[in-house]
């Protein structure tokens, strides 16, 4: 099978100018008889189905949510990097490209992330032309702040609402071509399958969840912006209806896989407080630059967090990394609150938690703020009082979640955070284009694997999805599409529908007809821990080799003992679940088998085998520099093909935050 | 904080599709945590429900971290249930003690018909934002983000509009199930914004007109929406968007 990343020639930052230069066009009467499937409404998605019906083609958009409004690039809080360099602090495209290259530990394609910190700024323009407010400041400027994994101030936001204002924005825009006919959107539906006829993406098969119906729908190109698989961990940050079915169906089509097993475990996460839990919440990433993280020096203190004095405080990110602290990147931060609960050092009942502690910045914000009001001899209390309003305009939003999951009251007492599976490295392999190894089928934002290599940096992902969307596909999409003018649309009467159809029903009617004894959820559970005790923070051999004889076995019981109650003909949401869940059991050994092939730690993937002496992952790059593009070749059955990767520019070193 | 288990009595409302009639049904749970979310305590309630052979209770949630806007229950004759700046999802058990029994229903308009149990059909919000809730700008277009410098408080206040998630508890909770809130916080951010000045009459008279044509009912100006906003949106927008209405109406021949 076809396998070219299609970098384009010349040096590294002509590249991009040079393809747009040279890109096939399509020409505006030929647009309005090219139609367009996009999968998934979150910022990829509706981005990319906005500007394409801007441009003219016809644009089918479809997502599983009551609205593509609700997306879960909603929920994303702390921001959205662009080399503006507004701050005048030195910012450049070539230090963004650099930061998220070493960022990602040396395990993503220079050429796609040189585009990507190209077209940054690009997103920031385009957002606020939509009316999205940013933050800014009394000049009435945009305002910036920083991020793990970097010096500068190279991040915009919302308050800790960023994601949102980000969505409503490519929603509005994609809500207008609704308006104005270019997209028909599907709203309540989920992909089943890709139809493909001879070598090519020609449509979908998508579920309407509200009646039940199969629909068949063509379409010169599918585009994927499903989004990633976290929650194959049953626990996570993301929805619960987030899934990897969409991807998944595309994979077994012959779309390669690429670097499955590279997971970001985010640092900074309400822990867990029961065997009830459906979910985890995040806390932003952004907290890290006002709060310390400690743990007590004593392993077993009782003391309440503020009755604890300072010398008897670990700050362990400043101790260990001196030159970021508390802002390493988010793959050091978690692996470093696991070493010091795993040594005995956690707090909370679970014993499973760090502080994140604002007593600090609240103190030094009351005195800048008493400082403007020119008050040089205030109570400690009233700079308390001052501190807490600032940290409130900037956090306040999630300081108001915490207390709401945890009844605590964060200004007056740390927070307790421990790392949980928030986003997925890996995804559908791509090459330059978005183009997977499926002719006409591409994969966009979080559900392609491109960009972040082994570890994503805070505020990337919606630069990411977005520049995916607006800026990419646009040009990339036309070079395929220019050659496909002559093909009519197809209808959707064409065997290769009624077989891709008549397929997914089956499987949708065996499923039913299991009626065994265990819930659906159940099975999530199960697999969730496997997932997360096995291939999580840390990985072995011997772990990996036991997840996948026990994923293996939990997939033959859920194939003969589910239950999922109720109809095919109508709503019918544990239905739903469960061809999700099915699919994440696959997909879990296939990640499995991808953290075991790659003897070396990197970024998120982190194998006991290979650390440094002081437990820093060692790399191996002799041997590991590339992408593992997984083939699927039948049931348990995988072939393992290589991208290597070249650095032409940002040679790798040991990646050191000290 | 205590942690506390609880036994409850649950009155929910079931019903199978659009076309059906639904009623309350009862049901018990046993052992709920404090510490649960709402929604957890109802992913109890359904695996109990599935395997004695029931059906499970079909409702909306995705997120359940407070801003997808999707989950939607009706809890106790409240919008999102007794705590107040909340989301469904957020809601927590703790709110609840031993022995309580609480109703849940769907939200209820016209405008927002059930599809099966406690799950409606909020497709009229979207159908208004198509209407105008946008600034006609293509892919491509826009100058340098910092051309155009923003009055720090109207870019506050277009926030502050800007972060409402599209619930509904705002028609749910209105007795005359009125749209006036979503609308006109979406009218607002814009018309506070620059960048919304050219559409900035046309927009507020285009989802007026839609807003109607959905069935939403007109404001009294009760307050209740602004009480039980999850994301505590301002009934000024309101005031905001009848001026704007006006404005637009007085200046626009017809």
């Amino acid at each position: 099978m076809a396998f070219d990343s299609k970098i384009p020639k010349g040096e590294m930052n002509e590249k991009w100018n040079d393809y747009k230069g040279h890109v096939k066009l399509v020409n505006p009467a030929n647009k309005r008889k090219l139609e367009v499937i996009v999968v998934g409404t979150g910022l990829a998605g509706a981005s990319a189905a906005a500007s394409l019906g801007e441009m003219g083609y016809k644009v089918k958009a479809f997502c599983f949510q009551d609205s593509p409004r609700r997306a879960h690039s909603i929920a994303a809080q702390g921001g959205i990097n662009a080399a503006k360099n507004y701050q005048n602090d030195g910012d450049s495209v070539f230090r963004l490209f650099y930061d998220t290259v070493k960022g990602g530990d040396y395990r993503s394609r220079e050429a796609n992330v040189h585009r990507l910190a190209e077209v940054s700024t690009s997103i920031i323009d385009q957002c606020v032309a939509q009316g999205v407010p940013f933050a800014r400041e009394y000049g009435g400027l945009l305002s910036n702040r920083s991020f793990g994994g970097t010096q500068v101030q190279r991040t915009f936001y919302a308050a800790g609402q960023t994601g949102q204002q980000l969505l409503l924005g490519a929603y509005s825009a994609l809500e207008r071509q609704v308006a104005l006919g270019n997209v028909t959107m599907y709203a309540r539906h989920e992909m089943q399958d890709v139809v493909m006829i001879e070598d090519r993406a020609r449509g979908i098969i998508a579920r309407n969840l509200v009646t039940g119906e199969l629909e068949k729908h063509f379409g010169h190109a599918v585009l994927l912006c499903s989004g990633g698989y976290g929650n194959v961990f049953y626990l996570s940050t993301n929805a619960m209806g987030s899934n990897v079915t969409a991807a998944w169906k595309a994979h077994k089509k012959g779309a390669f896989f690429g670097n499955p097993c590279f997971t970001q475990i985010h640092p900074t996460c309400i822990p867990v407080s029961g065997d009830y839990q459906s979910k985890l919440t995040l806390m932003s990433e952004s907290l890290r630059n006002d709060g310390r993280i400690w743990v007590p020096k004593n392993k077993g203190e009782n003391r309440k967090p503020v009755d604890i004095p300072e010398e008897e405080r670990d700050y362990y990110l400043e101790r260990r990394y001196p030159a970021f602290g508390n802002l390493v990147p988010r793959d050091v931060a978690s692996r470093a609150s696991k070493e010091r609960c795993d040594e005995g050092y956690g707090v909370g009942t679970t014993k499973l938690a760090v502080y994140l502690d604002f007593a600090d910045a609240i103190l030094r914000y009351g005195k800048i703020e008493a400082g403007k009001m020119g008050d040089h001899s205030a109570t400690e209390e009233a700079l308390i009082k001052l501190g807490k309003d600032v940290v409130k305009e900037k956090y306040g939003n999630l300081f108001a979640m915490y207390e709401k999951i945890t009844g605590e009251n964060p200004y007056d007492m740390p927070m307790r955070i421990y790392p949980a599976v928030h986003y997925v490295m890996g995804g559908l392999w791509v090459d330059y284009e978005l183009q997977t190894t499926v002719k006409g089928l591409y994969a966009l934002g979080e559900a392609n694997f491109s960009e972040h290599g082994a570890n994503r940096l805070g505020a990337s992902a919606l630069m990411q999805g977005l520049a995916d969307g607006y800026f990419v596909i646009p040009y990339t999409l036309g070079n395929y599409l220019a050659d496909e003018i002559r093909t009519a649309s197809i209808s959707t009467d064409h065997p290769a529908f009624i077989d891709a159809e008549k397929a997914v029903n089956d499987r949708i009617q065996t499923l039913m007809n299991i009626k065994g004894k265990q819930t659906v959820e159940s099975f999530h559970k199960r697999l969730g821990l496997i997932m997360w005790d096995k291939c999580g923070m840390a990985r072995n051999e011997k772990g990996l080799n036991e997840a996948i004889a026990q994923i293996q076995a939990l997939k033959k019981e859920f194939w003969s003992d589910v239950r999922i109650p109720g109809e095919v003909n109508g709503m019918n949401p544990e239905l739903d679940k469960a061809g999700r869940v099915a699919d994440f059991i696959e997909l879990g050994e296939l990640m499995c088998k991808d953290a075991l092939v790659r003897n070396e730690s990197c970024g998120g993937h982190f194998r006991e085998e290979y650390q440094t002496e002081d437990g820093e992952a060692k790399r191996d790059d002799e041997n590991f520099s590339f992408v593992s593009a997984w083939e699927y070749m039948g049931e348990s059955d995988w072939k393992l093909n290589k991208e290597e990767l070249k650095f032409e520019i940002v040679k790798p070193t040991q990646r050191s935050y000290k | 904080m205590e942690h506390y288990k609880m036994n409850l009595t649950l009155k929910v409302w079931r019903q199978k599709n659009n076309q059906s009639e639904g009623s309350l049904e009862t049901y018990q749970v046993k052992d709920i945590s404090s510490e649960m979310s709402f929604l957890e305590m109802f992913d109890v309630l359904n695996e109990q429900l599935i395997l004695t052979g029931d059906l499970p209770i079909a409702f909306d949630h995705d997120c359940r971290e407070g801003i997808c806007g999707m989950c939607s229950m009706h809890i106790n004759g409240r919008a999102h249930g007794p705590w107040t700046s909340n989301t469904t999802c957020q809601l927590h058990m703790r709110a609840f003690k031993d022995g309580d029994t609480i109703v849940v229903e769907p939200w209820r308009s016209k405008a927002f018909p059930v599809i099966k149990d406690l799950m409606v059909d909020r497709s009229a919000f979207d159908r208004v934002i198509q209407a105008g809730g946008f600034i006609s700008v293509n892919t491509g277009n826009a100058v340098d983000a910092n051309c155009l410098p923003i009055d720090k408080k109207n870019a506050d206040d277009a926030f502050m509009a800007a972060s409402c998630i599209g619930c509904g508890a705002c028609v749910a909770t209105c007795v005359n199930s009125s749209a006036m809130l979503f609308v006109s916080a979406k009218v607002s951010q814009l018309a506070l914004l620059p960048q919304g000045a050219p559409e900035r009459e046309s927009r507020v008279l285009n989802m007026v007109a839609q807003m109607d044509k959905e069935n939403f009912g007109n404001c009294t100006n009760t307050y209740a929406c602004e009480a039980e906003c999850p994301k505590g949106i301002s009934v000024a927008n309101i005031a905001r968007m009848n001026k704007e209405y006006l404005h637009a109406s007085l200046n626009t021949e017809s």
